[in-house]
């Protein structure tokens, strides 16, 4: 009962917050409510009982890669003025691809009722022991994989950082 | 739901409030005081016997000074740094275990708020968010000096959050746990983890300091350079606010190092006192906020002694020193616990 209300407080806000990313004029508040949505993203997981990607999520996204957001949009300091007028042509053609990710996202969602849904009778695989060790075992090629990718995306910023 | 569990939390988490608050208040006494023994002076001695009224005095004049708002595009945003920063600061001692559990008609009850299995890793979130309250407040300010400072905060709680993080691993890889209850517990007697991880003490240590922006590492706030730094615009209050974040978080980080490397609560000799539970636990309490006291102490030592460094020296000292030799740190220790299995 209490984690139903809490489920659905958590979604509101996190609807909320994600269309306000969207329709609000000023980018620093687009970046505020990001960062609501994202706090709202680990509440749910909290509710999951999945708490280490609660807090990864909060330290990664919400600690370091929106603190860089907002560093970068200070830094330019961005404002209504300087935002540079779209011809109408462009938003014709933006409102039409809108439109066919949409169709397209209805399409690929249709089917999803007749999807088995997967039910876990073992709550406690988001704990940090139980995911370690399947990201250790059953993933342990894509989990590597993904550290070769980091590595040489880290390689490949550095490599551009340093050419001037 | 049992209400006796309720109530015992919600008065702990008073208390815990409380305890920091007054800690937070008293330390700008003991920072005057400190700063004056360092450089031969006498500090605040007129409100009260040994100007023991003078945090009460401070807070009073803060409370009455004009509240004064900026020509600013975001007010809101503007009151929000602030509160950011204090609520912030207040989170983090909800996973601190302050003492074992004491036993009450036979009910168990532990000095802890919340016992979550990944505490550590709690505190480095809530560490990661602190930087909104300084950046939100410096932008929203409307000043350049206050940007810069806000911008200098920024860049330095990130490089220095690793450095941070690195040096915890290590401590989480010896005790095979993430919850502070079970690294404490761990430490028994004078097995303090600062015997097998003294490097790792040391990256937490300056990483701590960085991250409270104290001296030497107080850029966002430097006054030789940049006015006020982040808090340049704030009068009243608000500016009280940020002051004493800047306490509480010293006290939480005190808290957190002396519970990851000096044992929490445990004290030498603790099991041949043969006292009872309860007596365990609150003598516990003492020599955790002895140690705290230290550290507290520590924080004020340093501040009053070394000198301010450059940005391009703190940077530099974050990336090419601290990290590198955190890496290392965590490769011997997996080597090390290898050997060992």
């Amino acid at each position: 009962m209490f984690s139903t209300i809490l489920f659905y407080v958590l979604s509101v806000i996190l609807v909320f917050s994600s269309l306000m990313v969207v329709f609000t004029k000023k980018p620093v508040n687009s970046v505020l409510f990001l960062i609501v949505s994202f706090f709202a993203i680990s509440g749910h997981y909290i509710l999951l009982n999945a708490q280490f990607l609660a807090v990864v999520n909060i330290i990664v996204y919400a600690g370091a890669i929106m603190v860089l957001f907002l560093f970068t949009i200070m830094l330019l300091n961005l404002n209504k003025e300087t935002e540079p007028k779209k011809p109408v042509l462009i938003k014709i053609i933006a409102v039409i691809t809108g439109c066919l990710l949409a169709i397209t996202l209805i399409g690929s969602l249709k089917g999803i009722d007749n999807a088995p849904v997967q039910n876990f009778s073992d709550n406690s695989i988001g704990l940090i022991k139980n995911l370690g060790k399947s990201l250790f075992t059953d993933f342990v090629v894509p989990f590597e994989l993904t550290s070769v990718l980091f590595l040489a995306s880290i390689v490949g910023t550095l490599m551009i950082g340093k050419k001037e | 739901m049992d209400w006796n569990y309720i109530i015992y939390k919600i008065i702990l988490i008073t208390a815990i409030m409380t305890v920091s608050l007054l800690v937070a208040m008293y330390s700008t006494y003991f920072e005057r005081k400190f700063a004056a023994w360092f450089q031969d002076r006498l500090g605040p001695n007129r409100a009260g016997p040994f100007g023991l009224m003078q945090p009460l005095a401070d807070g009073l004049k803060l409370l009455f000074k004009e509240e004064f708002m900026p020509n600013t595009a975001n007010r809101f945003l503007f009151i929000m740094g602030p509160m950011l920063a204090m609520f912030v600061a207040l989170l983090t001692s909800a996973v601190i275990p302050w003492g074992s559990s004491l036993n009450i008609g036979g009910k168990e009850y532990a000095l802890q708020v919340a016992d979550i299995n990944i505490g550590i890793l709690y505190i480095v979130a809530v560490t990661s968010v602190g930087v909104y309250g300084i950046m939100l407040g410096g932008w929203a300010s409307n000043n350049k000096y206050s940007l810069l400072g806000a911008i200098r905060a920024a860049s330095q709680m990130i490089s220095y959050e690793l450095a941070m993080g690195l040096a915890i691993l290590a401590i989480v890889m010896m005790s095979d746990s993430l919850s502070l209850n079970e690294i404490i517990s761990q430490q028994k007697g004078i097995n303090w983890n600062i015997w097998y991880q003294p490097v790792g003490f040391l990256i937490f240590m300056i990483c701590a300091l960085a991250e409270c922006n104290r001296a030497p590492f107080d850029l966002p706030e430097c006054e030789t350079e940049l006015v006020g730094g982040f808090h340049t615009e704030y009068s009243s209050m608000k500016l009280g606010f940020f002051l004493f974040a800047e306490y509480i978080n010293m006290f939480i980080s005190s808290a957190v190092i002396s519970a990851l490397f000096f044992g929490g609560y445990h004290f030498p000799f603790e099991d041949s006192l043969g006292l009872s539970q309860n007596w365990m636990a609150i003598i516990g309490v003492v020599v955790f906020f002895m140690k705290i006291s230290f550290f507290g102490f520590l924080f004020m030592w340093i501040r009053w002694t070394l000198p301010r460094f450059r940005y391009d020296q703190l940077m530099r000292l974050g990336w090419t020193w601290l990290i590198p030799i955190a890496i290392f740190n965590i490769l011997i220790t997996g080597v090390v616990l290898m050997i060992n299995n």
